[in-house]
């Protein structure tokens, strides 16, 4: 088993623990083991943009200290720390360089975290778990696989901060593949649609739900025009802005047709066999549960 | 007054010089120096939390937070009390309430605004972990929190200064209270006491000491067992 | 140009890390943007009144309503990062107390219903 350090972040624990469940599964299956430390806290999502900020950056060069502590300790085999959510992801990555790259706040980021036993070195990788699976090779995924999802015909929606800004996406922002090499490994049909990138409106969903739930049908229409049955997304965010929101969108467009939208390490669980626990569509709204089971691919 | 062998030392009470023996706890330094505590002293034990006072030592920038009862004056100590720190615990009913992932969340939504900064940590007089039981709470993790914030005497040492506006003593309220009613349970062994009380098991004994002359309580008293672990 | 209004596009210039003086109008950030719609003055539009000084541009809903998703940097055939100029903008006010969104705004429903990562995003972007 290989061991890296993974780094859950808030909304995995709470709202989005099938996103969790359904990874450490997967990632059992494929030979990782992913080692959380004992202490870390909140990223702080979203990355702070301004360039005198130091405050913003200690919650997630803190997460990087940890998953440092954890190497040190033995406990992971690499200086990797594996994400799960998108903006954790890029939050932490994008600090990370911050500290690299600024030697005026790095240093003040270190004179702050004083009460820390060591100092960060910097020398951790932020990777998302999709890459994690490239880097083992589609292959190896596809040998886990025990039943292909024959016939399911999903979009593979990206959003923004898994590609986006330039040069911290985990894939080329013009035509990523990422998704799509993941779901073809699975066995199933992967729907490219135009609007695979555009933002469900992020943040906004706190105050201005009304908004969000437009942008949610626009995605979500374009998406099963070009006819895709289900959407696969990495980021607690999108889901919650493009699949509970689906109740607020039938109210404003009564001939919209509800559309699962389901974390990708779920369906990796469908397609490894590993059982509802692992596979955990309780959590997700709509029900993907009702499509799966036309489709043969779930049983009662 | 006491004869008193230490040094003296000088510190500044709201900024007045004073000369003060410096093995004294600032509460004392301070009634030495002739202050009259009206508010800001309590238990005088280190418990109850009301004596909470910042200060900056000698030739450091660092404000540090400390308990007047616990901690003895330094040479250049600037002192400060903190008779009150304002906070506005939300309301609830332990009773409806659930140990839910977003429980925390729901009642104390500025979690979610913490910086992770650890300025709460530096300034709690008890060494509390109070960032991890923050992040706990903000997480979800009801039990961690309650764990952790377990020592908390709430000075308000930490609501004064944390940035993003938290207080975090009343979040640790909030997740013991629930981890206590709904996580941990009743304590098993006191529930059977209960019981044996509530049976009669203690009656005999109770009387047959309420009856004994001072004599036999003495005799008792004085050869009683006593464990000396 | 006045000494005001070149204080305003230098501590915007400082703050963000751009160079607004690079953009030439062509205004493809504004065509991905995905919230124009609830937006008073278009993103390209912002740029050209940073370019000019005019410190109006801190009265738009326009930097309330970005969601920095990053899609006019992509775009930007100059390289120029409009999202971070968008937060350069909102600093400027907030770090005079001003929160976009108040906490005390929301129901006790919304919260048991909002992940952690949307309130925790919001706050960060939106208050001071």
């Amino acid at each position: 088993m290989t061991r890296l350090a993974y780094y859950p972040g808030c909304t995995l624990k709470t709202k989005a623990k099938n996103f969790e469940d359904s990874t450490l599964a997967t990632a059992e299956k494929l030979g990782i083991e992913l080692v959380e430390p004992e202490r870390w806290n909140c990223c702080g999502t979203v990355h702070s943009l301004s360039t005198d900020d130091v405050m913003h950056h200690l919650a997630p060069v803190r997460n990087l200290l940890r998953m440092e502590e954890l190497r040190d300790a033995g406990e992971v085999d690499s200086r990797q720390v594996v994400t799960l959510c998108a903006m954790c992801y890029n939050t932490l990555k994008r600090s990370n360089t911050v500290f690299n790259t600024d030697s005026d706040r790095r240093k003040k980021i270190r004179d702050n975290m004083y009460k820390e036993e060591k100092e960060y070195s910097g020398n951790v990788e932020v990777v998302h778990y999709l890459e994690t699976l490239r880097e083992m090779g589609w292959d190896k995924v596809k040998e886990a696989v025990v039943k292909p999802l024959t016939g399911l015909k999903v979009a593979p929606y990206y959003g923004c901060l898994l590609l986006r800004p330039r040069g911290t996406g985990i894939d080329d922002t013009d035509n990523p593949t990422i998704m799509e090499d993941l779901l073809e490994a699975l066995g199933a049909e992967a729907v490219g649609f135009a609007y695979s990138q555009k933002c469900c409106g992020s943040y906004n969903t706190v105050h201005m739900k009304d908004v969000v739930a437009d942008l949610a049908y626009k995605i979500l229409n374009n998406a099963e025009e070009e006819g895709a049955e289900m959407l696969i997304t990495a980021c607690p965010l999108c889901e919650y802005n493009l699949g509970p929101i689906q109740s607020e969108v039938e109210k404003k467009h009564p001939v919209f047709d509800s559309i699962p939208v389901v974390y990708f390490t779920q369906l990796m669980a469908l397609a490894f066999g590993l059982g509802e626990e692992a596979t955990a569509f309780t959590g997700n709204t709509p029900d993907p549960r009702p499509l799966l089971r036309d489709k043969g691919l779930l049983e009662e | 007054m006491m004869e008193n062998n230490a040094e003296y030392v000088t510190i500044y009470v709201m900024g007045k010089k004073h000369e003060v023996p410096g093995d004294l706890t600032i509460m004392k330094a301070m009634e030495y120096a002739g202050h009259q505590f009206t508010r800001g002293a309590g238990c005088r034990g280190g418990f109850c939390g009301a004596c909470a006072t910042i200060y900056r030592k000698k030739g450091s920038y660092k404000l540090e937070g400390a308990l007047a009862c616990q901690k003895i004056v330094e040479d250049g100590m600037y002192i400060a009390q903190i008779p009150f720190s304002p906070a506005e615990k939300t309301t609830y009913d332990l009773d409806e309430l659930r140990p839910d992932a977003n429980t925390m969340l729901e009642y104390y939504p500025e979690l979610s605004r913490c910086l992770a900064c650890n300025t709460c940590t530096k300034a709690c007089p008890q060494d509390i972990m109070v960032m991890d039981y923050v992040q706990a709470s903000l997480r979800g993790d009801i039990e961690q929190a309650a764990k952790l914030s377990f020592d908390c005497i709430s000075c308000g040492l930490c609501a004064v200064r944390c940035p993003a506006e938290i207080v975090p003593y009343n979040v640790g309220q909030l997740a013991r209270r629930l981890y206590a009613k709904y996580i941990d349970g009743p304590s098993q062994h006191v529930l059977d006491r209960v019981e044996e009380v509530e049976e009669g098991k203690y009656d005999e004994g109770i009387t047959r000491m309420m009856k004994a002359s001072k004599e036999e309580l003495s005799e008792l008293y004085n050869n009683r067992e006593i464990d000396l672990k | 140009m006045d000494p005001d209004n070149k204080r305003f596009k230098d501590r915007v210039t400082e703050l963000s890390g751009e160079n607004v003086d690079l953009c030439f109008q062509c205004g493809a950030c504004s065509s991905g943007c995905p919230m124009t719609q609830e937006m008073d003055l278009l993103p390209s539009k912002i740029i050209r009144m940073v370019q000019l000084g005019l410190e109006e541009a801190l009265e738009s809903s326009t930097i309330w309503v970005c969601t920095t998703c990053f899609n006019c940097e992509v775009r930007c055939p100059r390289g120029i990062d409009i999202a971070n100029v968008m937060e350069a903008l909102r600093q400027l006010v907030l770090r005079k107390k001003y929160n976009r969104v108040s906490l005390d705004e929301l129901s006790q429903e919304e919260l048991r219903d909002l992940p952690q990562i949307a309130l925790v995003s919001n706050q960060r972007k939106l208050t001071a």
